[in-house]
């Protein structure tokens, strides 16, 4: 097809017209281009000299070591170990997928762990070392080492993690570290430059997270000088960073140890403490788990057999399980009706095995009930009706604010996670938590601590350490921060008259100690150390009248969890009281027979400083007891485990 | 559609094509992939094997296929030109639903022995299209409506699918090349008025939109526009590129810190420091005098090719050669601005300089075309 002439010279004429003007239009934006660039290159030049300038210096921030954690004697609780692991910069590796392909074939590695990788290698600079695995063994490690020409971007590198050498020992009072996580970061305000290296470990729980301030130390820092490929050429200037202080905590490892040997599978409770001071020498909570598993990253199936136990292996029971003390709790009733004047250490009350009250019947355990009793046979064979009786004539009130005195009802500011601060109910409580008036039967069960009453071992403990000194002692944990003592205050005393104080130590002194008492199995033998104490039975469930007319259902005989708690507090040496324990064992049973034996224990274990001596126990006693001893799988004195026995 | 139909008084054939084939713009040209060779021998520390040997080996090839272009009449690749566009089209579509994703973004065909782009080939088919369309039209048709929806949809289709890849910056840049064409064909003024205020609208409403389900961008490219407009809210993040870039081009200042000298993207401070960012390192080593240098040549090319399309009495020569004007302004205008900072990172090559394939080959193409409107015109 040929067009005419005309047409094809006006529109080429048109086409000149507007290319021309494109032209203009491109001639225009270069040299808006080439006056940037004289405004980068020139102008602004000295900024970017000095700019590049510090990038040729690079700032890499060192991890400091996180702080020890000792016992009382200088043992080591929480540590730190090498650990071999590899990282890797988006950078250095050009292509990701790749060499993590390459790495998954010398070293183990999850599709999860590639996922995670990935993604923290794009979202920080091409610079940041991402961890691709750790807690390498050494010849996976070499391995990488030896392919390292094929691995561009990887290094292997060693760096500090977590340590628990007495794995379960110390689990709930001393708790663990992990990674940063999310949450975490949200809940800081200015976050530590050192929350954003990846896999920085902090405190999860217990001590090491409410300790974190003072076991974490401070970044330092270090200036080295890259050469053109990227190599360190040299470093300019290191700032070390300060290491986490040691904390020397008040626990004593061998007590914690034997303990936890003791309490084995139960789920039970035991924490004994310095009546004097306040230390907190153990803290057991049974069933244990390995913290160790935790720092490693816990894997599903472990965590899901630690979830489902319905021993809660996971809760730190000394602290956060909360309890009806049970008749560990009349301590409380015997002083507040002392101090009320209600009663003296005369004073007697007539049990018949039950009280009427307003046509309702309150029982006391024993059936037949105890005849007359005063004070000091009340609690030596824990009769529930004594106790019913002075209550009502006391009131709730100053019974509450006796057991506030005492420590009950009132979260102990300790480093540890989830501290219950137990219920001690009176009117204004009843009345603010179930708008309902207070009745008198609610005092009545009070009285025996069942009803709203609950409480802490740690609580009890505390309890039990004032009851023995009259004084305000406070529960403390640290002992020392990098060697320096904390000091401790003198505990003032309670303000409660002595005399008080003394008919209710004999009481617990007959409890043990008595013929009749409840717990005289539980006796220790030798003068010189010999226990005071409370039992405690508390009930889990409603014993029903019919149940009563044929016999209460034996212990033994219903299923674990409608079992009764089992408790008992006690102090020792009964004539100068150094050392205060409480011993809870869930669903254990009866408080004389199950936790008096093991509060026994403790308290032989740190008075004498050793394994107890079977001499120090009742004669009958002792071919059993030194059986007993004999089985448990204690550590070595070095912190390592005994090989398995085998049956 | 034949030799005759160009009233040719003479018309070079066998070896004499190669006295009128215009050498001064493969000379620039090749000045360009020099410069670009020489970066990437600086940037790889002096390594020739990593970048620089595998673009030299490929601008060869490039040239022989741009020669081989080059000597073939103009008449016979306007004929080419719609079953050009058609199988560019359906790698396109190919690429769509079997693509091999990398980087995000679902653009390549692999071959096995090379990966191919459609989108950087669709930047010429497109325009070979449009200027056979335009060349094909009567001339007093070419403003009416009908006749401008044609290239319109022309325009549309492979622009819309490389959009879904995504692919921002192809996409910007075939529609603006394309527009460049019908505008130079003569289409009204008034259409382009009409379609920039609608533009404007549709900016507005692309911002409007953003952080409801309505929103018309992805999320990572608001945030490069977000990073373009204010670098330094993110240092080490998304802003990182283009704060590091202008740190390398600032300290070169004047001179340059000297071949091989540069320290900012030799230490991996520089992100695509081979490809899209490979200016930073002219700058840094050479200075503003490299980088004037450069644009120069650049221009340079830019006047042999519009002086060649304005003396070209043929239509269809004229309007491609306009296309392959704008088009390879728009790769070098698009990456400088993005590089320097005035513009959002969109993933652009300099053109002849950045390491890669696709965009090298097909800009050799594209200029062997031009020889060949060059060598075959109407005399």
């Amino acid at each position: 097809m040929r067009r005419p002439v005309r047409d094809t010279e006006d529109s080429a004429r048109r086409i000149n017209r507007r290319a021309l003007f494109m032209g203009g239009c491109m001639t225009a934006t270069i040299a808006v281009l080439a006056g940037r660039m004289r405004y980068l290159g020139i102008e602004q030049s000295d900024t970017f000299a000095l700019l590049a300038e510090q990038n040729r210096v690079n700032i890499q921030l060192l991890p400091p070591a996180r702080g020890l954690i000792l016992d009382r004697n200088g043992k080591l609780i929480a540590g730190n170990e090498q650990n071999y692991r590899v990282v890797i910069t988006r950078e250095g590796a050009g292509d990701v997928d790749l060499v993590l392909n390459r790495l998954s074939h010398l070293i183990p590695l999850t599709q999860a762990d590639l996922t995670r990788v990935l993604k923290d290698v794009s979202r920080n600079a091409p610079f940041v070392p991402i961890p691709v695995a750790d807690r390498l063994s050494w010849e996976e490690f070499s391995r990488i080492s030896v392919n390292a020409p094929a691995l561009p971007g990887v290094t292997p590198d060693v760096g500090l993690s977590r340590l628990y050498p007495r794995d379960t020992d110390f689990a709930h009072v001393v708790g663990y570290v992990g990674p940063v996580s999310e949450k975490d970061l949200e809940a800081i305000e200015t976050p530590d430059p050192l929350l954003h290296i990846p896999k920085f470990q902090i405190g999860k729980i217990g001590v090491e997270k409410w300790q974190e301030d003072v076991l974490r130390g401070s970044a330092g820092n270090r200036k080295i000088e890259v050469n053109h490929v990227g190599r360190i050429m040299r470093e300019l200037e290191r700032t070390e960073g300060n290491s986490g202080a040691d904390l020397t905590l008040t626990l004593d490892a061998d007590v914690q140890n034997f303990l936890q040997v003791r309490l084995g599978d139960e789920a039970a409770a035991c924490i004994v403490m310095d009546a004097q001071n306040g230390d907190i020498i153990a803290a057991v909570s049974a069933p244990s788990f390995n913290p160790n598993l935790f720092v490693r990253g816990i894997s599903n199936t472990n965590y899901s057999a630690l979830m489902e136990n319905d021993h809660r292996p996971l809760a730190n029971k000394v602290v956060q399980g909360a309890y009806p003390p049970g008749s560990t709790f009349k301590v409380v009733t015997a002083l507040a009706a002392l101090a009320d004047a209600q009663i003296d250490a005369d004073t007697k009350v007539y049990c018949p095995g039950y009280l009427d009250f307003g046509g309702r019947k309150f029982h006391c355990w024993k059936a037949g009930g105890h005849g007359k009793v005063n004070l000091a046979r009340a609690l030596a064979e824990s009769c529930d009706v004594f106790f019913y009786d002075v209550a009502q004539k006391v009131g709730i009130d100053k019974i509450a604010e006796m057991g506030k005195t005492m420590g009950l009802g009132q979260r102990h500011d300790l480093p540890m996670s989830a501290i219950t601060e137990g219920i001690m109910p009176d009117k204004a409580w009843k009345q603010q938590r179930y708008q309902q008036d207070w009745r008198i039967g609610d005092t009545i069960n009070a009285s025996i601590g069942q009803g709203y009453v609950l409480a802490s071992p740690l609580q009890l403990a505390v309890m039990t350490a004032r009851v023995a000194t009259g004084r305000r002692v406070v529960p403390r944990l640290v002992k020392a921060v990098n060697g320096a003592e904390v000091p401790v205050d003198e505990a003032l005393p309670l303000g409660l008259e002595s005399a008080h104080l003394g008919s209710v130590r004999a009481g617990m002194m007959g409890v043990v100690n008595d013929q009749h008492g409840t717990s005289f199995a539980a006796r220790i033998t030798n003068d010189a150390m010999r226990m005071a104490g409370k039992s405690g039975t508390s009930q889990v469930r409603n014993i029903s009248a019919a149940e009563r007319e044929t016999g209460v259902v034996n212990n033994v005989d219903l299923p674990w969890k409608d079992r009764d708690h089992a408790l008992f507090v006690a102090y020792a040496p009964a004539d100068a009281p150094r050392y205060a324990v409480a011993v809870v064992v869930e669903h254990g049973g009866g408080g004389s027979s199950v936790a008096a034996p093991i509060a026994r224990d403790a308290l032989l274990r740190v008075m004498t400083g050793a394994l107890p001596d079977p001499a120090d126990y009742p004669e009958n006693q002792r071919a059993r007891i030194s059986t007993m001893l004999k089985e448990l799988r204690l550590r070595r004195p070095d912190g390592s485990q005994p090989p398995e026995i085998k049956a | 559609m034949s030799f005759l139909e160009y009233r040719l008084k003479f018309a070079p054939t066998g070896f004499a094509k190669v006295l009128y084939v215009n050498w001064s713009l493969y000379l620039l040209i090749f000045a360009c992939a020099t410069i670009g060779w020489l970066m990437l021998y600086s940037i790889s520390g002096g390594n020739m094997q990593q970048w620089a040997e595998p673009q030299m080996k490929r601008f060869g090839v490039g040239m022989v296929l741009s020669l081989a272009v080059c000597f073939t009449p103009i008449w016979f690749w306007r004929s080419m030109s719609a079953a050009a566009y058609i199988l560019t089209f359906a790698l396109l579509v190919v690429v769509h639903f079997f693509g091999d994703v990398g980087m995000g973004a679902q653009r390549w065909i692999d071959l096995g022995f090379i990966r191919l782009q459609p989108s950087e080939f669709m930047k010429v088919s497109l325009i070979m299209m449009l200027a056979t369309y335009y060349d094909w039209l009567e001339d007093r048709k070419v403003s009416r409506l009908g006749w401008v929806l044609v290239p319109v949809m022309l325009i549309m289709a492979p622009a819309i699918l490389v959009l879904m890849e995504p692919n921002l910056g192809t996409t910007l840049m075939l529609v603006v090349a394309g527009a460049s064409v019908m505008f130079a064909a003569g289409v009204s003024l008034w259409y382009f008025g009409a379609v920039l205020g609608l533009i404007g609208a549709g900016i507005t409403g692309v911002f409007l939109l953003r952080g409801t389900s309505w929103q018309l961008l992805h999320d990572y490219q608001y945030k490069r526009i977000d990073t373009f407009l204010d670098p330094s809210v993110d240092p080490l993040g998304a802003g990182y590129n283009i704060l590091q870039a202008k740190i390398a081009l600032g300290s070169g200042g004047m001179g340059g810190k000297g071949f091989m000298q540069g320290t900012q993207s030799r230490l991996n401070f520089l992100p695509e420091k081979h490809t899209d960012f490979i200016f930073t390192t002219l700058g840094e080593e050479f200075g503003f005098v490299g980088e004037i240098s450069l644009l120069m040549v650049y221009s340079a090319i830019l006047i042999f090719l519009f002086w060649a399309a304005m003396q070209n009495k043929d239509r269809f020569s004229s309007l491609l050669l306009i296309g392959i004007a704008v088009n390879f302004f728009l790769y070098l205008a698009v990456n400088l601005s993005m590089v320097m900072g005035m513009a959002p990172v969109v993933g652009v090559p300099l053109p002849f300089v950045s390491y890669g394939g696709s965009a090298t080959l097909v800009l050799l193409l594209a200029f062997g075309l031009v020889q060949s409107a060059i060598v075959h015109r109407l005399r």
